[in-house]
């Protein structure tokens, strides 16, 4: 069957950007930028090519590994990194939850909004190294400084996408306890905690692998843990301890992200 | 036993949704409240327990103004009023016995809700509201394995168990084929009958209207057009409510639909 007859008409999608010159404009200042960018980037390649050989000999010192000798330290390093994941999570999650509360338009006064919206850009602001350079000076080296700056760390991270979870919930579960009388607290039990529950658990199991890993790099500068003990494998050439410690990293990671994966399906 | 008096609602965006407002519904009344979409049918029944504030005007309900009450005073006229949704708005994740307990945190203190302790006399209601819409066997499952036509019975009783005076209904149906439909409006008017509950029952539905309810108010643009038996409802009238269109065919069904209710009554 013939669905059309008679005259044809012409048919293109319409452009994001319905000014020609301005899309175009975008087109060549990203190029030009991009070109520019390039320019400035100095590659010696007589050093790339120092570097490639010395590289392989260095990737080569790493085998085999050797967990035998350093394994009395590199075991109180991973429980000091685990102890400090473990309370940093913890904690950071107990005062996130309140500020996330606080960060979410649909439950919060804009002042109370305002006052928590600011407590996790402040905490986006610095990454975890920074802070916990700055603990370590305050405190003293050491895992309590690494435990600071990870649970400072994990209030950015949880209020913030908590919060938002928060703002996302379906408005009429929400209506509808509010309508049975509810008080505040009993809405928040019934009505916004169901909702919330999967991400919950969901963005603790991620926050708790992101701990790990920063606990890595926290030792690095004094704050104790795994970090530590991989910085002192370096400084003493023992790159078969550190690749030890790092094979020991990688497995803990992926235990983590594995079981966060099947916890995050059991609860949905 | 519910008194509207000057209801005025204008929006932030500057709509005006009621004007002037002026309703009465004794005990034990059934009342349609018919109307085009934007008429202001949801708002005037979230304004009665005040889920939308009004701007201006008073409601009464036994002499109580709810529309002066602060927010504990206002918490058990709530109580007094039980709400079904549209989307049936049960929390999905909480299980079926959950949402229908929720109708009760009026009730009880927030530790006995979080836990779940609810006063014996309570889980009995529950279980005899939940036998009654026919879903005694699903006590522990969870709202969102429900079909629509059981989580609108959820809905249902959850607003019984608060042992309102007042059901204010809104779009019991909208979400429902046919036959579940007129299951439930007939449900809601029996327990209603029953228990000598009034209720305020929004609905798209002109048949269905003049099907189950005892008086029908029309609203057009924030004011009522009509308030009056079912059975005045004629072409004038609907043209009136809702705009110019053959009306005749919507009347003549209902006479269908009456002999359709006989045989399914006999049958029962």
């Amino acid at each position: 069957m013939e669905i059309s007859s008679g005259v044809s008409r012409s048919w293109q999608r319409p452009p994001f950007i319905s000014d020609a010159r301005l899309r175009w404009g975008l087109w060549l200042g990203a190029a030009i930028y991009l070109a520019l960018a390039f320019g400035t980037m100095e590659i010696n390649w007589g050093r790339v090519a120092e570097g490639v050989p010395r590289g392989s000999r260095f990737l080569a010192s790493f085998f085999p590994p050797d967990f035998v000798s350093r394994w009395d330290s590199i075991l109180e390093g991973i429980f000091e990194s685990l102890w400090m994941t473990v309370t940093s999570t913890v904690v950071g999650i107990a005062l996130s939850v309140p500020i996330a509360l606080g960060a979410a338009r649909n439950l919060s006064p804009l002042p109370v909004y305002l006052f928590c919206r600011a407590i996790v850009a402040v905490s986006r602001t610095f990454p975890e190294v920074i802070l916990a350079i700055f603990f370590v000076k305050l405190f003293g080296f050491g895992p309590f400084a690494g435990f600071l700056a990870l649970s400072i760390g994990t209030i950015g991270f949880y209020a913030k996408l908590l919060a938002e979870d928060i703002e996302d919930m379906d408005r009429v579960q929400a209506e509808a306890v509010r309508a049975t009388g509810a008080s505040w607290f009993q809405w928040l039990n019934y009505a916004v905690q169901p909702q919330v529950l999967p991400r919950i658990i969901g963005l603790g199991m991620y926050r708790f692998d992101i701990n790990f890993r920063e606990s890595a790099v926290v030792g690095i500068v004094g704050g104790g843990g795994i970090g530590a003990t991989l910085l002192t494998a370096f400084d003493r050439y023992e790159f078969d301890s550190a690749a030890a410690i790092l094979l020991i990293i990688i497995a803990i990671v992926m235990a983590v992200e594995y079981s966060s994966g099947y916890v995050r399906k059991w609860v949905q | 036993m519910l008194r509207l008096e000057n209801l005025l609602k204008r929006y932030a965006t500057g709509d005006v949704a009621l004007k002037d407002v002026n309703l009465e519904v004794p005990a034990g009344q059934v009342m349609a409240l018919i109307g085009p979409s934007g008429a202001g049918k949801s708002t005037l029944i979230r304004c009665i327990n005040r889920l939308v504030e009004p701007t201006a005007g008073t409601v009464y309900l036994n002499d109580v103004r709810v529309s002066e009450l602060g927010s504990g005073e206002l918490r058990r006229a709530r109580q007094r009023m039980g709400m079904i949704f549209q989307e049936y708005a049960l929390v999905e994740r909480l299980s079926v016995m959950e949402n229908v307990l929720s109708g009760r945190l009026g009730y009880v203190g927030f530790w006995r809700s979080y836990f779940r302790k609810f006063p014996q006399k309570d889980i009995d209601d529950a279980f005899y509201l939940l036998n009654r819409v026919g879903l005694d066997h699903m006590v522990d499952k969870r709202a969102d394995e429900l079909s629509g036509g059981q989580r609108q019975r959820v809905g249902i009783a959850r607003a019984l168990i608060q042992d309102p005076e007042l059901l204010l209904v809104d779009e019991p149906t909208a979400s429902l084929d046919p036959k579940t439909s007129r299951q439930i409006m007939r449900l809601i008017v029996e327990l209603c009958t029953e228990r000598e509950l009034a209720a305020i029952i929004n609905i798209h539905d002109v048949q269905l209207a003049r099907m189950f309810a005892q008086r029908v108010v029309g609203l057009r643009l924030g004011e009522i057009v009509y308030d009056g038996k079912p059975g005045g409802l004629n072409p004038d009238v609907l043209t009136e409510i809702y705009g110019e269109e053959d009306w005749e065919k919507t009347i003549q069904d209902k006479e269908e639909h009456e002999v359709n209710l006989d045989i399914e009554t006999s049958n029962a």
